[in-house]
């Protein structure tokens, strides 16, 4: 029974890498949206820097991500959901995990090509691997902005889906991620 | 001029391969010298240029104590690496470029260390305000020019460069890095 019951639930390691890189993503993209329109102030390089340093943070924590789910696979999805939102729960879900990786390391390539290094936290300087380059540098900001407002749409899409299982088909989806949830079958 | 004419400046060479003391180095070369910047912003090196300078050397490897150099640089031509912080860098709280348009560097003394090394002590007045400060610097031959490096600490508030909200540390370090390259050729005779 109680082996049955924890595969049926995300382990500890999942559940706090999950929360964790939530929580700063939902902090720096609007920190991202509000730093750019700033004059140039102490507080705007502030700002850029506490962003960087976020986008770095999440840059780690998926990694360790990736390397966890590769060695505790994931919980399956409910039978009673079909076939298709199986798949595209699962296409939905790799698209995530690809942006949470590309949209801090388009950040920093940006970054870079301005001709700013990102020194993270405050001491420890990422290396540039592009030299600054106006033209590449427009092309980059584009390029990350249109892969965390992708990114920021699919978060939006994910939460929806999840309260979608919880308060409509009365699954166990979100309590698989939620550990102190109250799980809806007893077994 | 007259360095252009290959007899006169191969003549220049063999004097300075020769006897240094026949060679007093006058003009300075502003394309093939440079004064840069680095700043901290947030721990982040970030490197500027002053592109526009007016340097007035004379210097003698031979009898150094008696070199002396003047340099004025033109902040207004400040180039941070960035429009914005350009903009920002000629206003009052930062240069000031309306009432002070331009620094001065006055050597005072040069004293001589070991392997073409020196020290260059003098007076850098920046905003109005003129403070005491002396650099290492290096001297290399290239073919028959002389090439002077150096780079000093600058601590930007004795200056009153970045007031108001800049003048938090924590944003912008108090010192910046001051590194210049002057390249002079011989004086014409």
């Amino acid at each position: 029974m109680r082996s049955q019951l924890s595969q049926q639930r995300y382990n500890w390691g999942a559940v706090g890498l999950h929360w964790a890189v939530a929580i700063l993503v939902i902090c720096t993209f609007p920190l991202g949206l509000y730093m750019v329109g700033l004059n140039l102030s102490p507080l705007k390089l502030k700002l850029y820097s506490y962003h960087k340093w976020i986008g770095v943070t999440v840059f780690l924590l998926m990694t360790i991500r990736i390397v966890w789910r590769l060695l505790r696979p994931p919980p399956p999805l409910p039978p009673s959901m079909p076939l298709w939102e199986q798949r595209v729960a699962g296409a939905a879900h790799a698209l995530l995990y690809l942006l949470l990786i590309a949209a801090p390391v388009t950040g920093w390539l940006f970054s870079s090509a301005e001709g700013f290094k990102t020194v993270y936290l405050g001491i420890i300087p990422l290396p540039d691997l592009l030299a600054k380059d106006k033209i590449l540098a427009e092309f980059l900001r584009f390029i990350h902005m249109l892969l965390t407002f992708t990114l920021g749409g699919l978060v939006l899409l994910h939460a929806s889906a999840a309260l979608k299982h919880h308060f409509l088909d009365r699954d166990e989806v979100l309590s698989r991620m939620i550990p102190w949830l109250r799980r809806r079958e007893t077994p | 001029m007259n360095a252009r004419f290959p007899l006169l400046a191969g003549l220049a060479l063999l004097a300075s391969a020769g006897s240094a003391g026949a060679v007093e180095y006058q003009k300075v070369l502003p394309e093939k010298s440079d004064i840069r910047f680095v700043s901290r912003q947030m721990g982040v090196p970030v490197e500027g240029r002053f592109p526009r300078f007016d340097a007035k050397l004379s210097f003698d490897p031979a009898k150094p104590e008696s070199s002396k150099t003047e340099i004025t640089v033109d902040l207004g031509a400040i180039d941070t690496g960035s429009e914005e912080a350009d903009q920002e860098a000629r206003t009052k709280g930062w240069f000031d470029i309306k009432s002070f348009p331009k620094a001065s560097f006055v050597s005072t003394s040069v004293k001589p260390l070991a392997n073409n090394r020196y020290e260059v002590s003098g007076k850098l007045s920046i905003k109005g305000r003129t403070r005491d400060i002396t650099a290492p610097v290096t001297f290399r031959q290239d073919g028959q020019n002389a090439v002077l490096e150096g780079s000093f600490t600058l601590l930007r508030l004795q200056f009153g460069i970045g007031e108001g909200p800049w003048s938090d540390v924590e944003t912008v370090a108090d010192e910046v890095q001051i590194r210049f390259k002057v390249t002079a050729a011989p004086a014409g005779k």
